[in-house]
């Protein structure tokens, strides 16, 4: 009887960790490696969602994957943000739900308006491949509690496009509200124009929203997941969505 | 059936990376002279013209998807 009561409670517990749904437009290319690292390393339920669904019906938290939707015609990510799927991912933002969007992902959400500014083409005239650092500035929040601030995680990037701006007023909104929560620096952790890969203001890697359910970045810590493929800094963002999805 | 002629600039604070590299290019193909270069985007749109307030109309696909209001500015003129 007590094996029983203990294989009852097993999948309540397990029932509390949050199902993600990556959604897939056309041209995404990051979206196996989120699924990869959130069912096989975070171990957590995981499901594709196509771009022209309309229902993100039992998610608990929705990636927006790296990758080039929809061929970045236009602007990167201008046409993804008018896909089916996005008036269910705008409802889950509003309803308070976690949205996470990477690389191409992030300028979907900046184009779709759930995070300010926009990301144009890095000033450097290169597409930039490779590891950067990046420093943690907040961690009160529910995708940074697993690390400490200040803390300097190495994590990939792989963009072209990824020079984030905004106007005077909302970069200082952004800064004195903890808005800010990765920055790119060097391996000390100090901002510099050389550890700036993309040319972003003040070396802004990822922002979140007001409420700090919605949170985009340029680097993918979904590549860094496992020490085996070179990093596993990723992961604490990762984490601290189950832990921050439990708590609630 | 008229045709809209849509402009996109990206606006003058920004730094126009691609148009830099142009104006590199120029430079080093003998065009000492040229200072600056800015790359926009230019689209013609064709419309049945059959919606009551085009203006109206245009200016809305412009702010939506045409052009990032956060980025860049826009202009256009309708060719009856």
């Amino acid at each position: 009887m007590s094996t029983l009561s203990t294989l009852e409670k097993k999948p309540s517990k397990i029932s509390k960790r949050p199902k993600f749904a990556v959604v897939r437009f056309p041209g995404s290319n990051c979206d196996q490696d989120a699924y990869f690292a959130i069912k096989n390393v975070l171990n957590c339920p995981v499901e594709y969602v196509w771009h022209q669904d309309k229902s993100l019906k039992g998610f608990d938290v929705v990636v927006l994957p790296g990758g080039f939707s929809y061929g970045d015609y236009l602007r990167c990510g201008a046409v993804a943000r008018f896909s089916n799927i996005m008036d269910a991912v705008v409802a889950h933002a509003e309803r308070g739900g976690f949205v996470f969007g990477t690389c191409n992902g992030f300028q979907v959400l900046c184009e779709a308006h759930l995070l300010p500014g926009a990301l144009v083409r890095n000033n450097v005239c290169q597409f930039r491949c490779q590891y950067v650092n990046l420093r943690v500035e907040n961690n009160d929040t529910p995708y940074t509690r697993a690390y400490q601030v200040d803390q300097v995680i190495k994590v990939p990037i792989a963009h072209g496009e990824g020079c984030y701006i905004a106007d005077a007023s909302t970069l200082q909104t952004l800064e004195s509200s903890g808005r800010v929560l990765f920055r790119y620096t060097n391996e000390k952790g100090h901002p510099s124009p050389e550890s700036n890969p993309n040319g972003s203001l003040n070396n802004i890697a990822g922002i979140a929203n007001a409420n700090f359910n919605v949170v985009g970045m340029m680097p993918h810590p979904e590549r860094a997941c496992e020490k085996l493929l070179g990093s596993a800094d990723g992961l604490g963002l990762f984490t601290s969505i189950v832990t921050a999805f439990a708590m609630r | 059936m008229p045709q809209v002629k849509v402009t996109v600039t990206l606006k003058p604070s920004l730094l126009d990376a691609q148009g830099r590299v142009v104006k590199d290019a120029l430079n080093n193909m003998g065009y000492t002279g040229v200072r600056q270069v800015r790359i926009g985007k230019y689209m013609e749109v064709e419309v049945s013209g059959e919606s009551g307030d085009l203006d109206a109309e245009i200016k809305a696909m412009c702010e939506k998807l045409l052009a990032n209001p956060v980025i860049e500015d826009y202009r256009y003129e309708v060719i009856a």
